[in-house]
């Protein structure tokens, strides 16, 4: 199956990919971008998430085919559009240990701060439940959104 | 894989430190063993036993025989070597070859040229199994006529320490108890993954995300009838551990199939197979029974723990040692009584998880010590600070405490954390309410409960084994600026170990930029990333490395200055060594030839168990208290866990980002135990391989972790400097599980605790009593006196 997007700002092309096969395949394997994960491959982790057509999704629930034609910001799409501040905030605050779940996370952080660009504490944890990160406790992530939203202060 | 190179400047020991690998990771570009590509690289897929025990019949693998694009079927008669490995034994077979003995066991492996060809051709075998009995219980597998599932028996190790009489230690008042975790997994996100690249020489080269590269060709070696030398083990990205790494997955089998089809092979297993991949925490069954006089001196602890195994040893007979020292917790006991047994069953394998076979006995230790200061009318956290351990004093092991102790600061410390801010009942946010955004309550039915816990871990490999670490730190001029380079065999899996290795450096040597080279078995041993020793161990090596490194460089700047040295002490700093606190010579005019040092540090040596378990088998302990303070919506069961404060031993903190990092995720981890994880099985099947069923932590159910360091340094070891990776995870889990009783007034004898048992819908967990301690040779593991080999001790 051929399936055509737009991939980080590049028109990219896969001809070989296989009906069953998700989006988050087609990043991987076929357009060897790995920075978006897979760790549960059922739409539990949020590890691969990424923006298509500006939405929030989870890559690995996308079928290839619904992808064709479509816009794709992955993670390492996100410093050209100028998000690199919340990739920052993550390494200032500790928000990063194995760094697995990082990508999805930092993300999820970037469409809640493009819709609240000053989200309080509730608002984060209502934004990223559907990220999972196993190292963390989640306490440094919650810090590095804050400290996105407001790059000057220090938590 | 490019070295991890860092130009962040600043960072030394004591210092705030953000990671060295944090810009790769965030921005997508960080290589974990799952992400590995060659061109022309085949796929590997794994036919796993969909029962947990039978007898193979046949192995019909004509149907694959022509599959497009299938490279290579192996079955157990395809293993080159020895078709045997283990980490304490080697009593697993690398692809089942007469019988399986869990649910999900290895019995062939496939390479194929994608991975979609690769499971069509598993699915084409044809495996013919014929039903044998199985043990699914671990006090079944104690009872006479059991199915043996190995040949040794049931009873993989017994460990019985005694002291004093419990029965004539003068109590007066006297609780026991019945305590039972689940089967827990570590949940790592980066699925177990790697890629092997035959070689020229007829070896192979494996990049693989692992705890330890050296274990792990020990083990993989004889079973590709290889010697050490032809295979090469490369760290790949660890996408976490937490002990589900210590043991082998895909390794043999990648290896296997690429010394068979010449080709690289990357085996990368799914989540659901993840679950069957690697060992878990130990189920455990706990019976206590403790003894105290009025005025609250605990004279008497009597415990009974029996540890579901699994199907293989793994690293069982270890976590059961720990867990039979630790069992009366930090606390000054005279009369001890202790049997710990741990069993072979035909449940998936258990091994390390973080605690390794402390959090479970903390479990049971810390519900009986609120037994107890209720039965006395004592504040809970008084009756701990009565009977808490100190330098001077021993464990139940007999093993004297000669290094830090700080009980009664952590516990004290703690205690005294601010608590959360008072919030009125009504008119929270929805994550104000047991339940959160399901919006089950405005506030009420609510029961605020506050639970403490104290427990403690041993800090590197105990009973004997002398797991050096070793680094080797090479510096050299890059342009005109010395750059200093790391190389160990120490794995980095997320906790921030070459953070803090690059941190030593700039400390030891003032050199700003450091470089940590890609972690491979062309360095030395440095034993396991696990029992919180690698701050101590990898760490203790670099800043050897690091004084030699520096004696050098004095021997060079001595020799260009002639006489100009005079006998002032010498000392490095600001890119130059300075005699007297004078400029003598720069660093970079004497690195004309790199200077490159390897050292070797070992920890002090310790013993085994005599008859009575008596020994000084730990090298050194971490300790730690966290108290709980939670919500309970009694009607429906849910909680919400309102704060976590914890009070930390860390004997000095090298690092306070990454050690705050390693507090809050190690709680959430208990947290886990305490609410909501369990691998739920039936007949030995896991029922809940996936991120759907099995539930870990969300930010939505994790609390502020307010956290202290308790700075107390442990003498004769690098700055002093104690792991933390465990210790919070061990009082996580019994700490939050004493605040639900104090809320609800329940027995809640059972982790992790159900919404039924909140609600009172579920009885708590029942036993006829504590099984009979088995007959056993002695205190060693039962396969050592049928002279199985031995798997980690021959690296030392």
């Amino acid at each position: 199956m051929k399936v055509s997007l737009t991939v980080n700002g590049a028109r990219r092309t896969v001809d070989d990919a296989g009906e069953s096969e998700t989006l988050l395949q087609v990043l991987r394997d076929h357009l060897g971008l790995t920075g978006t994960k897979n760790a549960c491959e059922q739409g539990e982790c949020g590890s691969c998430t990424v923006y298509l057509d500006g939405t929030l999704v989870c890559s690995c629930l996308v079928l290839a085919g619904q992808a064709d034609g479509a816009e794709v910001t992955t993670v390492e799409g996100l410093s050209a559009a100028g998000a690199a501040a919340v990739q920052e905030a993550f390494v200032e605050a500790g928000a990063v240990q194995c760094g697995f779940c990082t990508p999805g996370l930092v993300m999820a952080a970037h469409d809640l701060l493009a819709h609240n660009p000053d989200p309080g504490d509730d608002d984060i944890r209502e934004a990223l439940a559907g990220n999972l990160c196993r190292c963390t406790g989640y306490q440094k992530i919650v810090d590095a959104v804050h400290r996105a939203a407001s790059p000057t202060t220090t938590p | 894989m490019t070295a991890l190179d860092t130009v962040v400047a600043g960072g030394r020991v004591g210092e705030r430190a953000t990671r060295l690998d944090g810009y790769p990771k965030v921005t997508g570009q960080f290589a974990y063993a799952s992400d590995l590509h060659r061109d022309g690289m085949l796929f590997g897929a794994t036919l796993r036993s969909p029962v947990a025990s039978a007898r193979i019949r046949s192995l019909d693998l004509s149907g694959v025989a022509g599959s497009p694009g299938v490279a290579a079927v192996l079955v157990a008669a395809d293993v080159p070597g020895k078709n045997r490995f283990g980490l304490n034994f080697d009593d697993q077979p690398v692809l089942a070859d007469t019988v399986v003995r869990y649910q999900g066991e290895p019995v062939a492996v496939v390479a194929a040229s994608s991975p979609a060809r690769a499971w069509d051709a598993v699915g084409r075998i044809v495996l013919e199994l014929e039903p044998l009995p199985g043990v699914f219980d671990m006090e079944e597998a104690l009872a006479d006529g059991a199915h043996r599932v190995q040949e040794v028996g049931n009873v993989l190790r017994h460990v019985h320490i005694e002291r004093g009489d419990t029965r004539s230690a003068g109590a007066d008042v006297w609780v026991e108890g019945y305590y039972e975790t689940a089967m827990q997994d570590q949940a790592a996100l980066g699925p177990e993954a790697g890629l092997a690249v035959p070689a020229e020489d007829g070896g192979v080269d494996l990049y693989v995300a692992t705890q330890w590269l050296h274990a792990d060709r020990e083990q993989i070696a004889p079973c590709l009838d290889l010697p050490d030398e032809k295979v090469r083990l490369h760290l790949a990205g660890v996408g976490g551990a937490f002990g589900s790494r210590e043991d082998i997955h895909m390794q043999i089998h990648a290896c296997m199939l690429a010394l068979r089809t010449g080709r690289p092979v990357k085996l990368s297993y799914g989540r659901e197979e993840s679950f069957h991949g690697h060992v878990h925490r130990h189920p455990a069954r706990i019976w206590m029974r403790h003894g105290a006089t009025r005025d609250g001196r605990l004279v008497a602890v009597e415990a009974r723990l029996l540890f579901d195994g699994g199907a293989y040893a793994s690293s069982s007979p270890a976590v059961l040692g720990n867990a039979a020292t630790f069992a009366a917790g930090p606390y000054d006991v005279p009369h001890v009584r202790i049997d710990g047994t741990v069993v072979y069953t035909n449940n998936p394998p258990c091994g390390a998880m973080r605690g390794f076979g402390a959090p479970q006995v903390c479990f049971g230790h810390e519900a009986q010590m609120d037994k107890l200061a209720r039965a006395l009318g004592i504040d809970p956290v008084d009756l701990r600070l009565r009977n808490a351990l100190e330098p001077g004093l021993s464990l139940p092991s007999g093993q004297v405490l000669t290094g830090s102790a700080p009980v009664r600061e952590v516990i004290a410390r703690c205690a005294a954390l601010p608590m959360p801010d008072a919030e009125p009942l009504e008119g929270r946010g929805a994550f104000g309410y047991p339940g959160g955004t399901g919006n089950v309550t405005r506030g009420e039915g609510i029961k605020r409960g506050v639970g403490f816990a104290v427990g403690f871990k041993n800090i590197a490999y105990s009973e004997g084994f002398d797991d050096a670490g070793s680094a080797r730190v090479t510096v050299r001029l890059e342009g005109d600026e010395p750059v200093a380079e790391i190389h160990t065999a120490a794995v980095e899996m997320g906790q921030g170990l070459y953070t803090l290795l690059a941190q030593i450096v700039r400390t030891e040597l003032d050199i700003d930029r450091v470089v940590v080279r890609q972690a491979d078995t062309a360095a030395r041993n440095t034993g396991s990333t696990s029992a919180s020793r690698q701050s101590m161990m990898s760490g203790g090596a670099v800043q050897m490395a690091c004084a030699q490194v520096r004696a050098a460089l004095f021997e060079r700047a001595r020799s260009q200055a002639g006489a100009g040295a005079g006998n002032h002490e010498l000392s490095v700093g600001r890119g130059w060594v300075n005699a007297g606190g004078h400029p003598l010579a720069r660093v970079a005019d004497l690195l004309d030839e790199p200077v490159s040092r390897e050292a070797v540090y070992h920890h002090r040596r310790t013993g085994t168990f005599d008859d009575k378990g008596q020994g000084d088998v730990h090298v050194c302990f971490a300790f730690a208290a966290e108290r709980a303070v939670v919500d309970v919506d009694e009607d429906l069961g849910l909680v919400r866990v309102v704060q976590v404060a914890a009070a930390i031993d860390a004997g000095r903190v090298l690092n306070p980002l990454g050690m705050s990092g390693q507090v809050e995720g190690g709680t959430a981890q208990g947290l886990g135990l305490a609410l909501m994880e369990e691998v739920q099985l039936s007949d030995g099947a896991i029922r809940n391989a996936s991120f759907t069923d099995y539930l870990i932590p969300t930010i939505a159910d994790m609390p502020p972790v307010v956290s202290a360091a308790v700075e107390d340094p442990e003498p004769g070891v690098p700055y002093g400097a104690k792991g933390v990776g465990e210790s919070p995870t061990i009082v996580a889990t019994a700490a939050i599980v004493a605040a639900l009783r104090d809320a609800t007034g329940r027995e809640l004898n059972r982790a992790p605790v159900s919404p039924d048992e909140l609600a009172g819908l579920r009885p708590p967990a029942a036993t006829q009593g504590p099984p009979p301690c088995p007959d056993v040779p002695g205190q060693d593991p039962v396969p050592l006196y049928f002279q199985s080999g031995s798997g980690q001790q021959r690296l030392m």
